[in-house]
């Protein structure tokens, strides 16, 4: 296996270059990370910490980071991302991108249909809703995931499921390639899959033990029921069982403790009353699964197609994590209640993770559960239903009668029933009558094979009959590269070179190329107007296929606020794009000496009605690296200054230069102001005196001529850039 | 009926009284463990073309091959004698590894014919 070239933050990955020699490509590592929390906690920029891990080589932080030193504190808990767009060539760049924002555990949703194939499927076709799981796809995934984790500084848990009817197939695949987690339940393939429940079983106790070789991190199903009852709060007793019976029968199985985690979600959402389902609920599976690990997922079953609703549902789905507890907290994309993930929804999911855990962390020092009251009492109201359903199950015959007697899923609080539950036929189902006994002479010659097993006596591994199997000898895998060339990541990454390589630009949400974008708008109609009105603005606007996706009604009859997704079909050529020069800083030593030998002094302040002085203070103070810290000299007015007031102070104190404000601007008031200013020191006739200088969150550098004074600055300036275009033109002035 | 089921839902909830949270939790694993016995000691004793599959993996057997073979077994009725065994025995037959059996049943089901000195038993149809 060839060294991998590391990544390099400034270019795009190579993903050619990451499909090439996958035939020899092997995993780095076998099994799951956690992450690394310091007992003591951990100092960041200004804050202690005590719930963070230690943070990245290289990520991108909350927005507001830049308050706070670029910090970008990394919970102590591993951060999954969902990512299921059909190509997965196209994922290996959204991996990368998540991981940058602080995801640790990738999970590839499998394409449409797979849990039924009989077998494994190899080469990489195209998926719908998910990717075809192979091994090539999982060996170029691996492959990237190594150079991202390089790239971050920390290490990225591959994920999949092993489910269907070729669940002992797909754990010895994943236990080759090196896959760190996967789902397995045999319960989800006979509720939700309608795979035969023995099947399901008898194959289930194989994978496990495969995965189990293999050191891979087990989740449960059981928080489907939730996503799939009518009223998911109420079958809360029924999930206790699910995941009891799967955690049971994976250690009958052979799989330790540390290996199996439970999914389990927070089963209501707002404008229900949430924590008084969902934390009595975290409080009793904790209590009864405390040997378990918690894989916390967010509520998916009451999503709409407002992502802002989403995000905040998914907070307060985190906060019930931090007040109970999570091993991993998944995010679910906040558009998955509308479309397949697009690749920036995987980042705001784990964002809205990373900020609620920051703004929260140590939470369970300041705050504690009440126990003695309605908590304790509802979470033990849950335990005991629970126990009762599993006496039952017992009574009835066992889990196979259950399931038959549709015990499951149904919709009502146990022991009550709505009927609805989901009933299987233990003849019936994908796969029925398919498992045989073994003979008394049964023979695997494998490693890592569950069940009777009659080897001869004398063998020190099962494979020493066939000089070793594929798990202890690698080498022995047999490696398919595709069945259908036409059909495959090379066709399609071919179609997507121009946007890749090629020099063209167009927008994408989901793969290369594909030119989605969205538009957000405000249509002043009722609804049924609002809707045909919004389509038709964006065929105007030249969109292909545009699809209302969201509609907010704000009044029935005042209007609605909408967003409509459609494809732009042209494309942007890079190098016609003219990029604004950077402006090259004088050295700092330079300014501080300019500075000096002119005596720098300004006046400054924030005009109009506006009294907002935070930006204004960044760029002055010494604290925040402003002016000062260069030894300029100022003199601050305030807030809501007239412009008049600012200038007859410059002359009263002789100041070089005038530095206004304009924050929050209607109207475009803050060129208006802009310009007055210009216009002001033209008629006092000192113009050629005084430096103008203006800054503003909607200012813009190009603001500078239009409105006639020296310089403008938008966001992100500092104090530099002012000291900076001061000097600057007192040396085209002459004064320097 | 119904009435029964809430009436024994209740009954069972007095018994439930006096149990401590860590009596009532012991007592939850332990009717886990009761209702996966069966299921484990099912998975224990039987196998399914899946799982002989992915023996055939482990050996070296690509997943195209190993399902042709298997299929093969599998309408041989050697399927709970183990695909493994059953190209084990093939292999020693032939004097080549796995893989050329694997091949050898690919191109000649026949060559299956007689693999075992006792007729496998009709208790292939026998499925649960």
């Amino acid at each position: 296996m060839k060294a991998q070239k590391p990544l390099n933050p400034q270019q795009k990955m190579d993903i050619e270059a990451i499909l090439n020699d996958l035939e020899n490509y092997r995993p780095i590592r076998k099994g799951w990370t956690w992450r690394k929390v310091l007992e003591d906690g951990i100092e960041m920029g200004p804050f202690h910490f005590h719930n963070m891990s230690e943070p990245l080589k290289n990520s991108i932080g909350l927005p507001a980071s830049k308050y706070f030193d670029q910090i970008d504190p990394q919970p102590e808990c591993v951060i999954t991302t969902e990512i299921a767009s059909g190509r997965f060539e196209d994922d290996l760049r959204r991996m990368r991108m998540a991981a940058w924002h602080g995801a640790d555990h990738l999970m590839v949703i499998r394409t449409t249909g797979q849990s039924h194939i009989d077998g494994l499927m190899e080469g990489t076709p195209e998926g719908v809703g998910g990717v075809p799981i192979t091994r090539k796809q999982l060996r170029a995934s691996r492959k990237a995931c190594d150079l991202i984790e390089e790239e971050v500084g920390r290490p990225i848990n591959f994920h999949s499921y092993v489910s269907g009817v070729a669940g002992p197939e797909v754990a010895v695949l994943f236990a080759e390639e090196g896959v760190n987690g996967a789902h397995q339940d045999p319960q989800y393939n006979v509720l939700y899959r309608n795979i035969n429940m023995y099947r399901s079983f008898v194959d289930a106790a194989e994978a496990k033990f495969v995965m189990t070789a293999g050191e891979i991190f087990q989740i449960d199903g059981a928080h489907n029921a939730n996503a799939t009852a009518k009223a998911g709060w109420l079958v809360m007793p029924e999930l206790l069982v699910q995941h009891g019976i799967n955690c049971a029968y994976s250690i009958a199985s052979g799989m330790p403790k540390e290996l199996i985690g439970l999914s389990t979600v927070p089963p209501n959402a707002p404008p229900a009353p949430k924590l008084w389902y969902d934390l009595p609920y975290a409080v009793a599976l904790r209590d009864i699964f405390s040997d378990f690990k918690m894989r916390a997922q967010q509520n998916t079953r009451y999503i709409e197609s407002d992502i802002e609703e989403a995000i905040r549902t998914h907070t307060i789905d985190t906060l019930i994590s931090m007040l109970t507890s999570a091993d991993i907290q998944s995010t679910i994309t906040p558009d998955e209640g509308r479309n397949v993930p697009w690749h920036y929804n995987n980042i705001r999911g784990v964002q809205t993770v990373k900020q609620t855990w920051s703004a929260l962390d140590g939470i369970k020092e300041l705050l504690s559960l009440k126990m003695d009251g309605p908590l304790g009492e509802m979470a033990r109201d849950i335990k005991e239903r629970a126990v009762a359903f599993l006496e039952e199950i017992l009574e009835v015959g066992g889990y196979f009668a259950a399931v038959e007697q549709g015990f499951f899923v149904d919709s009502a609080l146990y022991p009550e029933r709505s009927g609805d539950g989901i009933a299987r036929d233990g003849q019936g189902g994908v796969a029925a009558n398919s498992i045989v006994p073994r003979d008394p002479d049964y023979l695997a010659p494998v490693c890592a094979h569950f069940g009777d097993n009659h080897l001869p006596e004398g063998l020190e591994n099962p494979c020493d009959l066939i000089d070793g199997c594929t798990l202890c000898h690698p080498e022995k895998i047999v490696y398919i590269d595709e069945l259908d060339p036409e059909d495959s990541a090379d066709r399609r990454l071919e179609q997507t070179y121009p946007y890749r390589k090629g020099g063209l630009i167009r927008p994408e949400a989901e793969w290369a190329g594909d030119g989605t974008v969205l538009v957000q708008l405000m249509v002043p109609e009722s609804e049924e107007y609002a809707r045909e009105a919004g389509l038709e603005i964006a065929r105007r606007m030249g969109l292909e296929d545009p699809q209302v996706i969201n509609l907010m009604v704000l009044h029935p009859a005042e209007g609605c606020f909408l967003e409509v997704k459609g494809k732009v079909t042209f494309d942007i050529d890079r190098d016609t794009l003219k990029i604004p020069p950077k402006v090259e800083l004088l050295p700092e030593e330079e300014l501080r000496e300019a500075v000096k030998q002119v005596g720098l002094k300004v006046v400054a302040g924030t005009v109009g009605e506006d009294e907002h002085s935070v930006g204004m203070r960044e760029i002055l103070d010494i604290k925040h690296g402003g002016i000062e810290k260069y030894g300029v000299k100022y003199h601050y007015l305030g807030t809501s200054v007239p412009v008049s007031k600012l200038i007859d102070a410059a002359i009263e104190t002789g100041a070089h230069a005038i530095l206004i404000s304009t924050i929050i601007s209607h109207n475009d008031i803050h060129r208006q102001q802009m310009k007055k200013l210009a216009e002001l020191c033209l008629e006092k006739g000192i113009r050629d005196q005084v430096i103008l200088i203006a800054g503003g969150t909607q200012v813009t550098p190009d603001m500078a001529a239009e409105t006639g004074l020296d310089a403008t600055f938008g966001r992100g300036t500092k104090g530099i850039h002012v000291v900076d275009s001061m000097v600057k033109t007192l040396k085209k002035r002459g004064v320097l | 009926m119904m009435d029964d089921r809430f009436a024994r839902f209740e009954a069972r909830r007095e018994k439930y009284k006096e149990l401590s949270d860590e009596a009532l939790k012991a007592h939850f694993w332990d009717l886990c463990d009761q209702i996966v016995a069966p299921i484990v000691d099912l998975a224990r004793t039987h196998t399914s073309p899946s799982i002989e599959r992915s023996v055939l993996l482990r050996m070296g057997i690509d997943s195209q091959k190993a399902h042709g073979v298997v299929d093969r077994v599998q309408q041989a009725g050697l399927l709970g004698k183990g695909a493994g065994h059953v190209l084990l025995r093939l292999a020693e037959k032939r004097g080549s590894d796995v893989r050329e059996a694997a091949e050898a049943i690919l191109v000649d089901k026949d060559v299956l014919v007689g693999l075992f000195a006792t007729p496998p038993g009709s208790q292939d149809e026998e499925v649960k």
